[in-house]
C-alpha cells in the first residue's frame, strides 16, 4: 500500500506538516545531554600542546615543568601513542592518484600546521592540563612553510612530504565535447577569476569526546560529538587494535556540526589511545581558540574560468581551472580531494550545455587541513556558475533571469546526464524560476532599483540557480574503499502501552532529524507523532548506518523509518485481525486505534493489543506472527546521487564610499522532493543561507606567509549574525524521487550552495553602473571599495 | 581557555579598592564590568591577576550635572549612559556612541571608567571624551587628581592611571546652545568594533574632531579642525588623511581606514547642516 501524499486529509497524515520537535523542549530546557555533561568515575581531562609553526621538525621535549604542575597525571608524546596507535592514510580508489602521508594521532618527528597536537597533557582538570600544556618546551627546528595554492607545484617550491615526490595530492581534469572548438567559434566569450575564503565551521558546541576503556570487558565506549557514530567506531577499532564489535560509539545530543563533526581528528584518535593506555576514561573538549586551528577548514579556491555564449544567450561552452589548498594532510577517511571533485562535478549543473572542461588541482600546504564543509564544493561551483552567467547576460545585454530561462534543463528533460556527467533523474529548474519570480516581484523590484538609482542609491538584483547533490549511494565513497555505510536502517517496535519505539542509524546535530523521523514514523504505524519515541546515535543499539551528512538524514534514514513502520503496521495488523476475526486489510491504525478501514470505526486501542501479546500470548493462536519488531533498510540503487535542484535571489545595497553591503531581502526557491516538515525545511533553507550569506560578506580565515593563522578567534573571524541577516522568503517546488516511497531527497545544504552566488551576482549588479565588479570572497567593503579604485595606497 | 587568576577580592568603597590594591603589591588589577577583562583571562592574555571587584561601590555610579558639567560616575553602565536623560540633554554623544558599543548583554554589563581605562583604541567612549573635551577623575594613595581627556590616553591600552589608581568618574562640560555632537562609524557587523569611528563636535568655540580605529589611540585632529573652522572641507579632509596612521589587519587595510576616515568626516559635517545622509 502507498501513502497518499497529496490527499492532505487522509488519516495520519504527518508526513508534510509541521509537527513539533520532540526534543526542543529538552534543549530549551537545559536538559540536553551532551559529551561535556557526562562525568564518568576517575575521569581525567586531556589538553595539547600543539606546534606554534607552520613547518618544523620536532626536537627534544623537555616536559619537566609540565609534570609538576598540580594534577597532572600522564603525558604523551607522538613516539609514545604511535606505539598503540597505527598510523592513517586518507586515500580513496576512486579518486585516482591521490596522495597523503600517514598521519598521526600527536606529530611524529615534524609538525605541519599551526594547531597540530604535539603532546598530550592528561590531568585531573582542564585547567591543570591546560596550564601544563602551556609549560610545555619542545624544541622546534624550522622548515620552510608552503602557503600559497597557486605556487605550491612550482620547481622552486620545498616539497612538504619528500617522499610523495611534490605538492600534489590530487588532479582531476574532465572534458566533454570539443570546449575548444566551442569558445574559438563563439559569438562571445566572458571569463573571470575567482576567489572563495578558506572557512571552518564554528559549532555551537565544539568538538567534544570522552573514551572509556573497559579492560575487564575488553571494550571502549566512546560518548562523541560526532555525525557518523558507525565510521568512528571502525576508526577506533581499526586504528587502536579492538575488534569493531567491542567497540561503541554514543552520540547524544550534538550542537550543531555541519560537516565539521564528520571527519576523523588526530586529537581526538589521541583521546582514545591515551583512555585505551591508561584505562580510564579520558575527557577531549575542544575550546573555541584551538577549534580554530584544528576543526576542518574549507573552501579555500582560486579558480580561472570563461563561458562562451551564441548570439541568443546559449551556452556553447564552460572552462573551469580549480585550485585548492588542503593543508598537509588529506583528512581521514572522507578524504580533501572531494571539494575540488565536487566543483568539477557541479559546474554548469542547471545548464543543458554541451562543451565542458574542468579541472581540479589539490595541492598540500602548511595550514589547518581542509575538508567537507557544509554543501561540500557547492558554493564554489554555484559562484563560478552563476557568476560566469550574469557576467555572459550583461556583455550581450540580456536579462539575468532570460539567459538562464533559456539555457536550463527544460522541467520534461529528465532522466538526462549532464556534461560533467551526473545523471538527474527529476529537477524543475523552470518551475521553480517561475515560483521565484513571482515571489520576489521581479519586474517591481527592477523598478524600484532604477529609482533608487535616481536618488544615488546602488542597489543590485542577483538570482543563483543551483543543483545540490544529496542521498549518496555507495558512489561517493563505498566504491574507494571507506567503511562509510550508504545505506541506512530503522528498527520500530511497539510496546505494550502502544507506543512506539524507533531506533534510527541516522544521527540528530540539531537539524530535526528526530522530528523527521517521529513523522515518518507517526504516519507509517498510525499513531500521533508523540507516540514515538526516537532513538538515535548508539552503534550498540540501533541499526548499522551512515549518520547524517551529504543531506541524506531524511531522504536514506526516513525511507528506511518509514518502510519499517510500515511493516510494523502490518504485523500488528495480523495480530488485529486475529484477535477481531476478520480480515488484516479490512483494517487500519488510526491515531493508535486499530479501527475499521472503511467506516473509521474504532475496533480495540493499541495497548489493548499490547496487553494480548506481551501478558496473554496465551490467547493467540499458536502459529500467529506476533513480531512487533520490524527492521528494513534502504539504499539508493538507480542513481548515485539524488540531485535537487532550486534558485536563490538576494536584493541588496552597496556603499560606493564606504564599500559596506546592506543585505535587503533574500528569496529561495528549493526542490528537495517530498517536504515532511516545512518548518524544519525552511528552517535547514534559512541556517544554510545564513552560512552562504557568512563566506559571500564576512568568514575568512587569514594566514600570513609564514603559515600563522592571524585571526583563529570570534572576535576577528566574523561569522554572519542576525542584524545583518535579511529577511528570507522561501518556497518549494515538489519533485518527489522515484527511488523511494517517500520521495524525499536533501534540503539541508541547498541555503549554503546558492547564496554566495546570488550575493555576488547582486552587488556585481548594483556596481555595474560605476563599471565595477568582485569576483573575490568575501566581499568585504574594502575588496569593493578597490573594485571601484577608490583606494590610494 | 580557563582563565587563571591570582585572587579575588570585592571592594566595599572606593578607600577599601585603593587599600586592596596597595596590598597588592602591583599585582593588582580592577575589575569593573568585566567585559574586556574576563574576556583577556579566559583567553589568557592577562593571568594571575589579583581581581579588586569594585562592581558594588555604589557611589561611583550614576549621573549628576552641576557647575556647567556633567559628571558621570566611573560605574555607570553603558547601557545607563544610553538612557539617561541628563546624558540625553546635555552630552548626546555619549548616548549615540552608546548603540554602537557592543552589544546589549555586554551594554548591560560594560562600564564608562571599564572603557576609559581600558583604552582600547577603537572603543568609542575614549575618543568621545576627547571630542568633548572630558575630565577624568582619578583617586589613589597619593591623592585625587584630574587628567584632561588629551593627557588621558597614551597608547594601546595604556593610559594616565598610575598603578594601584582608580578611575572614579568623568566630567563633561554640558552642550552648550547650539552645539552639534555627531558621531559616524563603520563596524564590519553591529556591535564590531569600529574599522573607523569620528566624534564631530561643532561649538561656538569651533569644530572639534577626534577619531578612532586609526592609530595606537585616539586622536584629536587639530588640523582638520582648524581647516574646517575655516569652513575648507576638502582641506579638512587631507588635513586628516595626514594626521592619522591607521593599522592594516584582517579586517581592512590602513589605506581603506584611510580613505573611510575622510568619508566619515564628510558626512559628519553633512549631518551638521541637517543633509541627513
Ligand atoms: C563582544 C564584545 C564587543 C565589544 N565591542 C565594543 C565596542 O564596539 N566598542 C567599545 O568601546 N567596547 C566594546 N567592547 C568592550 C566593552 O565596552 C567593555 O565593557 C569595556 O571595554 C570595558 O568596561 P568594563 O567595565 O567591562 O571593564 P573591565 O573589563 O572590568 O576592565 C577593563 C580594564 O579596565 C580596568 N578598569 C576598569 N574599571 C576601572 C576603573 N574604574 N579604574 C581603573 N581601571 C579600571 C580593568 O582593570 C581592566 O584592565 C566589547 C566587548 C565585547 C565582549
Amino acid at each position: 500500500m502507498t501513502i497518499p501524499f497529496n490527499n492532505p486529509d487522509r488519516p495520519n497524515s504527518y508526513i508534510g506538516k509541521t509537527v513539533p520537535r520532540p526534543n526542543a523542549a529538552k534543549l530549551v530546557q537545559g536538559r540536553g545531554r551532551y559529551v561535556d555533561d557526562i562525568v564518568l568515575p576517575r575521569m581525567l581531562h586531556v589538553a595539547f600542546s600543539r606546534s606554534p609553526v607552520a613547518h618544523a621538525k620536532i626536537g627534544t621535549f623537555d616536559l619537566e615543568e609540565a609534570k609538576a604542575v598540580k594534577g597532572v597525571v600522564r603525558i604523551f608524546t607522538g613516539a609514545d601513542l604511535a606505539e598503540v596507535c597505527t598510523p592513517w592514510v586518507a586515500v580513496l580508489a576512486h579518486l585516482k592518484g591521490l596522495k597523503s602521508p600517514p598521519e598521526h594521532p600527536l606529530a611524529v618527528d615534524r609538525a605541519c600546521w599551526v594547531g597540530e597536537p604535539v603532546v598530550a597533557v592528561v590531568a585531573t582538570s582542564r585547567a591543570a592540563a591546560e596550564e601544563a600544556a602551556s609549560l610545555v618546551v619542545v624544541d622546534y627546528e624550522e622548515l620552510p612553510a608552503v602557503t600559497d595554492t597557486m605556487t605550491a607545484l612550482d620547481a622552486d617550491t620545498p616539497v612538504i612530504h619528500p617522499e610523495l615526490g611534490d605538492n600534489l595530492a590530487f588532479r582531476r581534469l574532465h572534458e566533454e565535447g570539443d570546449v575548444d572548438a566551442a569558445f574559438k567559434s563563439a559569438h562571445k566569450v566572458v571569463s573571470a577569476r575567482f576567489r572563495t575564503a578558506r572557512h571552518t565551521g564554528v559549532t555551537l558546541e565544539p568538538r567534544s569526546i570522552l573514551v572509556d576503556w573497559n579492560p575487564a570487558e575488553g571494550q571502549m565506549t566512546a560518548y562523541h560529538a560526532t555525525q557518523a557514530p558507525h565510521m568512528m567506531q571502525t576508526v577506533f577499532a581499526k586504528h587502536l587494535d579492538i575488534p569493531e564489535s567491542r567497540v561503541r560509539v554514543v552520540c547524544g545530543d550534538v550542537g550543531g556540526s555541519y560537516g565539521i563533526k564528520v571527519h576523523v581528528y588526530p586529537d581526538e584518535v589521541a583521546t582514545a589511545a591515551i583512555a585505551k593506555v591508561m584505562g580510564r576514561p579520558i575527557k577531549f573538549i575542544a575550546d573555541r581558540l584551538e577549534s580554530f586551528s584544528t576543526d576542518i577548514h574549507a573552501r579555500d579556491h582560486e579558480i580561472e574560468a570563461k563561458i562562451a555564449v551564441d548570439e541568443d544567450g546559449k551556452i556553447l561552452a564552460i572552462d573551469v581551472d580549480d585550485w585548492t589548498g588542503i593543508g598537509p594532510y588529506s583528512v581521514y577517511p572522507r578524504t580533501s580531494a572531494i571539494e575540488g571533485n565536487q566543483v568539477v562535478n557541479l559546474c554548469g549543473g542547471p545548464y543543458d550545455f554541451a562543451n565542458y572542461r574542468a579541472q581540479t588541482t589539490v595541492v598540500f600546504q602548511n595550514k589547518t587541513p581542509t575538508c567537507q564543509y557544509r554543501a561540500v564544493g557547492h558554493p564554489i561551483a554555484v559562484a563560478i556558475t552563476e557568476g560566469l552567467v550574469d557576467m555572459a547576460a550583461a556583455a550581450i545585454g540580456m536579462d539575468p533571469v532570460e539567459i538562464r530561462r533559456r539555457n536550463m534543463y527544460a522541467d520534461d528533460a529528465y532522466p538526462v546526464t549532464s556534461p560533467a556527467k551526473m545523471r538527474f533523474e527529476g529537477l524543475s529548474h523552470h518551475a521553480s524560476m517561475d515560483k521565484l519570480i513571482e515571489m520576489m516581484d521581479y519586474d517591481a523590484l527592477r523598478a524600484d532599483q532604477a529609482e533608487a538609482r535616481k536618488h544615488g542609491k546602488y542597489r543590485g538584483i542577483g538570482i543563483a540557480s543551483f543543483i545540490e547533490l544529496t542521498n549518496p549511494s555507495p558512489f561517493m565513497y563505498g566504491i574507494g574503499g571507506a567503511r562509510i555505510s550508504a545505506q541506512d536502517g530503522c528498527t520500530v517496535r511497539m510496546d505494550p502501552d502502544g507506543s512506539v519505539v524507533a531506533l534510527s542509524g541516522v544521527t540528530e546535530q540539531g537539524q530535526g532529524t528526530e522530528a523527521m523521523l517521529s513523522q515518518v514514523v507517526a504516519e507509517g504505524v498510525g499513531v500521533k507523532p508523540s507516540k514515538v519515541r526516537v532513538i538515535t546515535g548508539d552503534t550498540q543499539v540501533t541499526p548499522y548506518g551512515g549518520g547524517t551528512w551529504a543531506s541524506r538524514g531524511a531522504g536514506i534514514g526516513g525511507e528506511a523509518a518509514l518502510q519499517a513502520a510500515r511493516a510494523l503496521r502490518d504485523s500488528i495488523l495480523g495480530v488485529a485481525a486475529a484477535m477481531l476475526q476478520t480480515d488484516a486489510n479490512k483494517l487500519d491504525i488510526r491515531d493508535g486505534q486499530v479501527v475499521d478501514a472503511d467506516t473509521g470505526e474504532e475496533r480495540m486501542p493499541l495497548e489493548e493489543l499490547g496487553r494480548i501479546v506481551y501478558f496473554r500470548g496465551d490467547t493467540l493462536p499458536k502459529d500467529l506472527p506476533r513480531e512487533l519488531v520490524q527492521t528494513r533498510h534502504f539504499i539508493t540503487m538507480e542513481y548515485p546521487f539524488a540531485f535537487t535542484n532550486g534558485v536563490q535571489a538576494s536584493y541588496l545595497e552597496v556603499d560606493p564610499d564606504t564599500g559596506v553591503v546592506t543585505l535587503l531581502k533574500h528569496w529561495c526557491v528549493e526542490d528537495c522532493g517530498r517536504v515532511i516538515n516545512p518548518q524544519l525545511v525552511d528552517e535547514q533553507i534559512r541556517g544554510g543561507i545564513v552560512q552562504g550569506l557568512g563566506g559571500a560578506l564576512y568568514e575568512e580565515i587569514h594566514y600570513d606567509e609564514d603559515g600563522q593563522l592571524l585571526n583563529g578567534s570570534m572576535a576577528d573571524y566574523l561569522v554572519p549574525m542576525a542584524a545583518e541577516m535579511p529577511d528570507m522568503q522561501i518556497a518549494h517546488v515538489e519533485t518527489p524521487t522515484k527511488e523511494s516511497e517517500l520521495g524525499a531527497k536533501g534540503a539541508g545544504e541547498a541555503g549554503t550552495a546558492g547564496a554566495p552566488a546570488a550575493v555576488m551576482n547582486a552587488i556585481n549588479d548594483a556596481l555595474r553602473p560605476l563599471g565595477a565588479q568582485v569576483t573575490e570572497m568575501p566581499f568585504t567593503p574594502e575588496r569593493i571599495l578597490r573594485a571601484l579604485g577608490k583606494i590610494n595606497d | 581557555m580557563k582563565a587563571s587568576a591570582g585572587g579575588y577580592a570585592r571592594a566595599e568603597s572606593v578607600g577599601h579598592a585603593l587599600e586592596l590594591l596597595a596590598a597588592a603589591e602591583g599585582q593588582g588589577r580592577v575589575l569593573a564590568g568585566g567585559q574586556s577583562l574576563i574576556a583577556a583571562m579566559n583567553m589568557r592574555l592577562s593571568v594571575g591577576d589579583l581581581l579588586v571587584d569594585i562592581s558594588k561601590i555604589s557611589d561611583l555610579s550614576g549621573v549628576a550635572v552641576g557647575d556647567g558639567a556633567l559628571r558621570i560616575g566611573a560605574l555607570t553602565r553603558h547601557a545607563q549612559v544610553g538612557s539617561d536623560p541628563l546624558v540625553n540633554v546635555h552630552t548626546p554623544l555619549l548616548r549615540d556612541a552608546v548603540s554602537h558599543i557592543a552589544h546589549a548583554a555586554i551594554r548591560n554589563r560594560g562600564t564608562i571608567g571599564g572603557a576609559l581605562a581600558h583604552a582600547d583604541p577603537a572603543a568609542e567612549f575614549p575618543a568621545c571624551a576627547l571630542a568633548l573635551g572630558a575630565i577624568l577623575h582619578v583617586d589613589g594613595a597619593n591623592g585625587a587628581r584630574s587628567v584632561a581627556a588629551e593627557d588621558f590616553f597614551e597608547d594601546v591600552f595604556t593610559t594616565a592611571l598610575n598603578e594601584g589608581e582608580l578611575l572614579t568618574s568623568i566630567t563633561v562640560p554640558v552642550a552648550e546652545n547650539g552645539e552639534v555632537q555627531v558621531l559616524e562609524e563603520v563596524a564590519r557587523r553591529s556591535g564590531d568594533y569600529a574599522l573607523v569611528g569620528l566624534c564631530l563636535v561643532k561649538r561656538s568655540a569651533g569644530h572639534r574632531i577626534a577619531l578612532f580605529s586609526v592609530g595606537p589611540k585616539p586622536i584629536l585632529a587639530k588640523g582638520a579642525m582648524a581647516a574646517l573652522d575655516a569652513g575648507d572641507l576638502d582641506a579638512a579632509v587631507e588635513s586628516l588623511s595626514a594626521e592619522i596612521d591607521p593599522p592594516s589587519d584582517t579586517q581592512a587595510s590602513a589605506a581603506y581606514r584611510r580613505h573611510l576616515a575622510g568619508v566619515l568626516l564628510r558626512r559628519a559635517v553633512a549631518r551638521l547642516k541637517g543633509d541627513v545622509a
